[in-house]
């Protein structure tokens, strides 16, 4: 194990399955001698050259498109987007033809394609750079959606997105970049997409969260400790294929559930694993399921109203409290 | 300090050979074999035949919705020929007399259009993709080809068709400039049909011309009459010629006109005159290519009658094929089926078997009183 940050284990990730297979390649804006808006792509000009670390002009339905024909034809591409909220201008590329050519072409064409780059809030970013926009991916079949929370997450995640032959939406975030952790050196070490993780062992209620929330809701736990409650945290690394059995199989021994995401709520990724929990655990849980999200709002500029648009500490933890009150009535 | 003029000063050509009264440049005129024109000549011939035939099996319900290409015969053919099987061919929503060159069977083209999802299935060793339907997204993917190509260092060249109204398009710019910045070999035919739909030309753009949009890209334009078979041919061959030599895309703005509807389900007479029509009718590319031919000595006789047999015998295959698998639908939205559609598979089966006599998914598939889009005939399967 060696400790390294999000960032640079999102870089060996690219490094390593760039060395492996001579059909990856990295494109996107500035990806190449600037090494990425968020660094990311640090040092990858220099070990692999212009043709596998190519710099775009700043069209991203364009160079999306391009990712995708290359990819039909049997390169692996791993697009960048310089934050995922730009993707929004690459959307029909994305949803019309990513995501349904293997279909439409009656199976004929794959589309082995990685687009990445972080999403979600972070710090003053403003109401057109901070989205979560994980829930308008996951919407769309033929599509893999992929958030990892941690370092090992972070590397073992894109070196299978890489090998996937689907189109995956790769998500980071922008305030997990410095985050450190301990990241195994074996370059076959993968994470297979769609398998969650329980990061913490719980009795009383199963805390579904990942990315930023994620270790918000550790510290919820740490701290609801001492008063007896004992939290389950799953966090379900890839949404698309979801990894439903874990978080039953949680709910099912808890039989209570939270479900926290950092975006606006409203058809968001809590509306969509509440209701897969209640379908299927209904009669084995004691409270309703509770959401936490961020309010349905743009994201604000200032700080101080930044801070409040994002689920606290505090409210999961009232979320947490209130279903644990709640005994099966 | 004055005012300048920069170099390089654009200028557009327009290149015709052969014109609508049959005269011939003949110091234009390209030395094809015989044996290529006679090819050129049956493919124009066979996508008018075809055409015809499937706007009548549309209205017969016996395939949905599809648009003619009648009056663009040699915009496709003259440029498609230029390929080698090795090029790759990216087409929209109108090539199907070029899609028929390139190799797919009749018979693959009306199950397409009569909904069957392997009809959108070129065969693994053509160099086809498939019919793209959002109009200019395939623009991009031609150059993810041509990059790809460059890449490997194979020579493939890639040609990608699209429409007048496509040059609005976002993607068009983008590939365009993506195209002339890497230098990769793409060919752009543009079809430059007249219409959007009820959109004309001028509505669409102020440009003087299409191909000069290419200019501001740094990459060579150059306009052709679209229904002269022998001009796009040489004009798409210098292109391809030039893209296989490491010296670029070119885009190629091909006049022509639809002398059809846009789609089954669409009515020109609300939007353009019959005198427009008539007059493009007097530039059919059928007329003057045949009476070329003629000239030469050139002209099979029968093939009428030998291409309407063809296209008889893969109607009759066409419909002798099974109604579609329901359970296909889950096929192919994941390169493996992951375990939700596994679930909705099962489920979906379960429920056919239950009651074969009136499948369900049949019964439920349109509201009773679902209003058709305009023109729209639903296919009777
Ligand atoms: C992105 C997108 N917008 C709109 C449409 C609807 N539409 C289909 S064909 C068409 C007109 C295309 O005109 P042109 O590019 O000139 O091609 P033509 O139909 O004349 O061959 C339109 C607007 C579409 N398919 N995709
Ligand atoms: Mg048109």
């Amino acid at each position: 194990m060696a400790v390294l940050t999000y960032r640079e284990a999102l870089n060996l990730a690219l490094r390593e399955e760039m060395r492996r297979d001579p059909r990856v390649f990295v494109i996107g804006e500035e990806v190449g001698l600037y090494e990425g808006a968020y660094k990311v792509t640090q040092g990858l000009l220099k070990e692999f050259g212009a043709q596998r670390v190519v710099d775009t002009p700043i069209a991203e339905s364009g160079f999306t498109g391009v990712g995708i024909g290359a990819a039909m034809v049997g390169l692996r591409p791993v697009v960048e987007m310089m934050t995922f909220n730009f993707a929004l201008v690459a959307v029909d590329q994305i949803v019309n033809t990513a995501a349904k050519i293997h279909y439409m072409s009656g199976g004929q064409y794959r589309v082995p394609l990685v687009i990445r780059g972080p999403g979600g809030p972070a710090a003053q970013l403003g109401a057109q750079h901070s989205q979560s926009m994980e829930s308008y991916f996951y919407h769309v079949p033929g599509l893999k959606v992929v958030r990892p929370t941690t370092p090992m997450d972070a590397k073992g995640l894109l070196k299978a997105a890489i090998r996937d032959d689907n189109p995956v939406i790769f998500i980071e975030s922008e305030t997990l970049y410095n985050v450190k952790g301990e990241v195994p050196e074996d370059p076959e070490f993968l994470i297979p997409l769609g398998r969650a993780i329980v990061r913490r062992e719980g009795t009383d209620v199963t805390l579904v969260a990942y990315m930023g929330m994620m270790y918000r809701a550790m510290e919820v736990a740490e701290e609801l400790a001492p008063e007896g409650i004992s939290i389950e945290l799953v966090d379900p690394r890839t949404l698309r294929p979801m990894d439903a059995e874990t978080i039953i199989g949680s709910v099912r021994k808890t039989h209570r559930a939270v479900v926290v995401e950092a975006g606006a709520g409203f058809a968001g990724m809590g509306s969509e694993i509440a209701s897969f929990i209640t379908e299927r655990a209904f009669d084995d849980l004691d409270a309703p399921v509770e959401r936490v999200t961020g309010a349905n709002a743009p994201m604000p500029y200032a700080r101080n109203l930044e801070r409040l648009k994002t689920p606290s500490k505090e409210k999961i933890a009232a979320a947490v409290r209130r279903v644990c009150g709640t005994n099966g009535g | 300090m004055p005012r300048t003029l920069l170099e390089p000063r654009f200028q557009v050509e327009h290149l015709s050979i052969l014109d609508s009264e049959g005269t011939l440049d003949t110091a234009l005129e390209p030395k094809l074999a015989p044996d290529e024109l006679r090819a050129l000549w049956r493919a124009m011939l066979l996508g008018r035949r075809l055409d015809e035939r499937m706007v009548r099996l549309q209205r017969q319900g016996r395939i949905g919705t599809f648009a003619p290409l009648k009056g663009q015969e040699a915009s496709q053919i003259g440029s498609v020929a230029a390929l080698r099987t090795t090029d790759w061919m990216v087409p929209s929503f109108r090539e199907t007399a070029a899609m028929i060159w390139r190799g797919w069977p009749i018979e693959r083209l009306l199950l397409f259009f009569a909904g069957y999802l392997e009809g959108g299935q070129p065969a693994p060793a053509q160099h086809d993709l498939p019919v793209t339907i959002p109009v200019a997204t395939q623009l991009p993917h031609a150059v993810g080809l041509a990059y790809a190509a460059q890449y490997r260092g194979d020579d493939a060249v890639v040609m990608v068709y699209f429409g007048d109204g496509a040059t609005s398009e976002g993607d068009f710019h983008e590939a365009l400039n993506f195209a002339g910045v890497w230098q990769v070999p793409v060919v752009f035919v543009c079809q430059n049909n007249q219409w959007a739909i009820s959109v004309p030309l001028k509505k669409q753009t102020h440009s003087r011309t299409l191909a000069q949009k290419a200019h501001a890209y740094g990459v060579p334009g150059l306009q052709v009459d679209g229904n002269d078979v022998l001009a796009v041919r040489v004009a798409a061959g210098e292109a391809v010629a030039r893209a296989r030599a490491g010296q670029g895309p070119t885009l190629l703005e091909c006049i022509t006109y639809r002398l059809g509807v846009h789609t089954t389900a669409d009515d020109p007479t609300k939007y353009r005159s019959e005198e427009e029509v008539a007059a493009w009718e007097r530039k059919d590319p059928l007329t003057r290519f045949r009476a070329y031919l003629e000239g030469r000595g050139l002209l099979e006789a029968g093939l009428e009658e030998t291409l309407d047999a063809e296209i008889a015998e893969a109607v009759r295959r066409f419909e002798a094929t099974p109604p579609a698998d329901a359970l296909a639908m889950f096929d192919h939205v994941y390169a493996e089926p992951p375990a939700h559609l596994v679930a909705q598979r099962e489920e979906l089966a379960r429920r056919l078997a239950a009651n074969p006599a009136a499948p369900p998914a049949d019964s439920d598939a349109v509201p009773p009183d679902a209003t058709p889009m305009r023109g729209q005939r639903l296919t009777r399967r």
